[in-house]
């Protein structure tokens, strides 16, 4: 029980139920959809680019606790950022849910990024990390432009 | 095949001991006991199967049909030996009706792709319905798009139930075959077999059945069906993965081309042209899985020993308990309530993903499939993306599906 309280943390449950940008922001310059065949989920990122900058982000979609919270977050999380930094955030935040040496990495130290922290817990547990990462594969999908649909497989 | 294949010798009336049978409950996971409630999608090998795979690898192994040695006729013997079992099983009329394939998904294809290109031709009508697997729609949708049949669908009702009277108004006499399951994995739902085959015979459609769940919950007789094409698995009848059966009316197998080319599936080749072997053989090129065939063997027997209407009984008092348990959790909606349903229960928790509920119940030992069953449109039907779903085999009890209400109640904890 404690275990899985480490994984169902109260901001995760809130952020699953009462998800942030949620929806299509206006004047949206690039999307992208994302699926996870194995259970049949589907998440939409839209972003608002002016220049380099994420100006506004939002998602839409149908999903478990993990991946809506996991987008909800991400989204309150990319809003005003470069889109270098974007590129950096998830990077780091794939190592946050995959690598177990990453929970004590002093590299994490960005305030902003602090509050992931709370979806590590998916880390133990190995057929729940696309849930958490389907969201940034979509964004990153969204920003490179390169592929309008992507798939955890 | 005796040896060590032997069947334990407790009390065919007291099933709820065969757990004892099945090594792997043994074992723990999260240091809890394994309440296993996902035998729809692959059951677990009670002790008399592993020991007749390890007989075969280890006393009797070589290959078949081909060695003139001691080895190669003992496994031959063996394996052919498998097949007049799966005969009787499923009471074929000959052994010859019996073709070994690596799974019931190959069987289906095999139908789609032989059957299909030799006998169907453009605009005819193929039948399926709503509660099929994957594994009985893609096959025909390849068939659709490579020679031009049509596929038309049976609804089901908001219960599940397979609906007779519009399969009645969507046959006719364009309808040139009907595939649809004997019993749906993700609801349970038990079709009515004998009006199907009835009705399409009376078209002058043939019928295949998929009937890898219906196998597992009670005694399958295809002489009695009079159905054209039966499929199912070795891995949810409690044998190996890797090997599964293709039943066909002989003189209609007798007029299908090969499925795949290859040895042991000919009389004779020259580089002009190749003679193909009579059926089975002819539909069985390369080697197959040999010890699958040992495996399975042993699995019928440990089913017959028990019986198939002890099976039958066993599920569905498990099946009622179940329903009346999990009616007492309010949040809970059941997904598909069909008159007739073997040992399977699907259903949703108010407001929690059922990725959500298959983690949490994982932790709590508790093993289910959650998500979508390789029935995506019949989830689209119920407007939902997946479904929990706890299905029984010979190892569980009543405490099985305690458990899994413990742990719903978990679920609800966390999610409040």
């Amino acid at each position: 029980m404690s275990e899985l309280r480490e994984l169902y943390q109260e901001v995760i449950l809130d952020h699953g139920k009462t998800p942030r940008n949620f929806g299509r922001p206006d004047g949206a310059t690039s999307e992208s959809i994302g699926h996870n065949p194995l259970c049949g989920d589907t998440v939409t990122v839209y972003l608002r680019l002016r220049g380099d900058i994420v100006e506004d982000v939002g998602f839409e979609g149908r999903g478990c606790a993990i991946s809506i919270a996991s987008a909800s977050m991400m989204t309150e999380l990319l809003k005003g950022k470069r889109l270098k930094e974007v590129e950096a955030m998830f990077e780091r935040f794939h190592q946050l849910v995959t690598d177990d040496k990453a929970a004590g990495n002093d590299d994490f130290d960005d305030e902003d990024f602090d509050k992931l922290m709370v979806l590590a817990g998916v880390r133990e547990y190995p057929m729940r990390v696309k849930c958490a990462t389907l969201p940034w594969h979509t964004m990153n999908a969204a920003v490179l432009g390169s592929a309008r649909e992507v798939t955890t497989e | 095949m005796q040896g060590p294949a032997a069947i334990s010798q407790s009390s065919p009336r007291n099933i709820a001991c065969r757990r004892a049978d099945f090594p792997i409950l043994a074992e723990r996971v999260y240091d809890k006991p394994i309440v296993f409630l996902d035998s729809a999608a692959s059951a677990q090998k009670p002790q008399c199967v592993i020991d007749a795979v390890n007989h075969c690898y280890s006393q009797e192994y070589a290959n078949i049909h081909r060695g003139v040695y001691w080895l190669s006729a003992r496994a031959t013997e063996a394996y052919e030996k498998a097949r007049a079992k799966v005969q009787r099983f499923i009471n074929a009329a000959s052994e010859r009706e019996v073709v070994f394939t690596k799974s019931a998904t190959e069987a289906i294809n095999l139908v789609a792709s032989s059957y299909g290109e030799s006998h169907l031709s453009a605009g005819d009508e193929v039948i399926l319905s709503e509660l099929e697997h994957h594994a009985n729609i893609v096959p025909w949708q390849f068939l659709r798009d490579r020679i031009g049949i049509k596929i038309k669908v049976v609804p089901v009702d908001d219960r599940g139930n397979f609906l007779l009277d519009e399969y009645e108004k969507l046959i006719s006499s364009r309808t040139q075959f009907v595939a649809l399951t004997h019993t749906s994995n993700a609801l349970g739902t038990v079709t009515p077999a004998e009006e199907i085959v009835r009705l399409a015979h009376a078209h002058g459609a043939h019928v295949l059945l998929d009937g890898a769940q219906s196998i597992v919950h009670s005694s399958v007789d295809v002489q009695a069906l009079d159905v054209d094409f039966y499929t199912f698995s070795g891995h949810k009848l409690y044998g190996p993965s890797g090997i599964g059966v293709l039943y066909g009316k002989a003189d209609i197998l007798s007029s299908m081309p090969p499925y795949q080319g290859g040895g042991d599936m000919i009389r004779q080749v020259t580089f002009e042209k190749s003679e193909f072997a009579d059926i089975p053989g002819r539909f069985e090129a390369g080697t197959p899985h040999i010890a699958g065939a040992y495996g399975l063997s042993a699995a019928i027997d440990y089913l017959t020993e028990i019986g198939m209407e002890e099976v039958a009984a066993h599920e569905e008092e498990l099946l009622s308990y179940a329903i009346a348990r999990l009616k007492e959790i309010n949040s809970l909606r059941f997904i598909g309530m069909a008159d007739h349903k073997a040992g399977i229960v699907s259903f949703e928790l108010d407001g929690v993903h059922p990725h959500d509920v298959g983690t949490i119940l994982d932790r709590e030992g508790v093993a289910v499939r959650v998500g979508h069953h390789c029935a995506q449109p019949l989830m689209d039907r119920f407007g939902i993306t997946g479904t929990v779903r706890a299905s029984f085999g010979l190892y569980n009890d009543k405490s099985d599906v305690d458990a899994l209400a413990v742990a719903l109640g978990t679920v609800q904890e966390i999610f409040g």
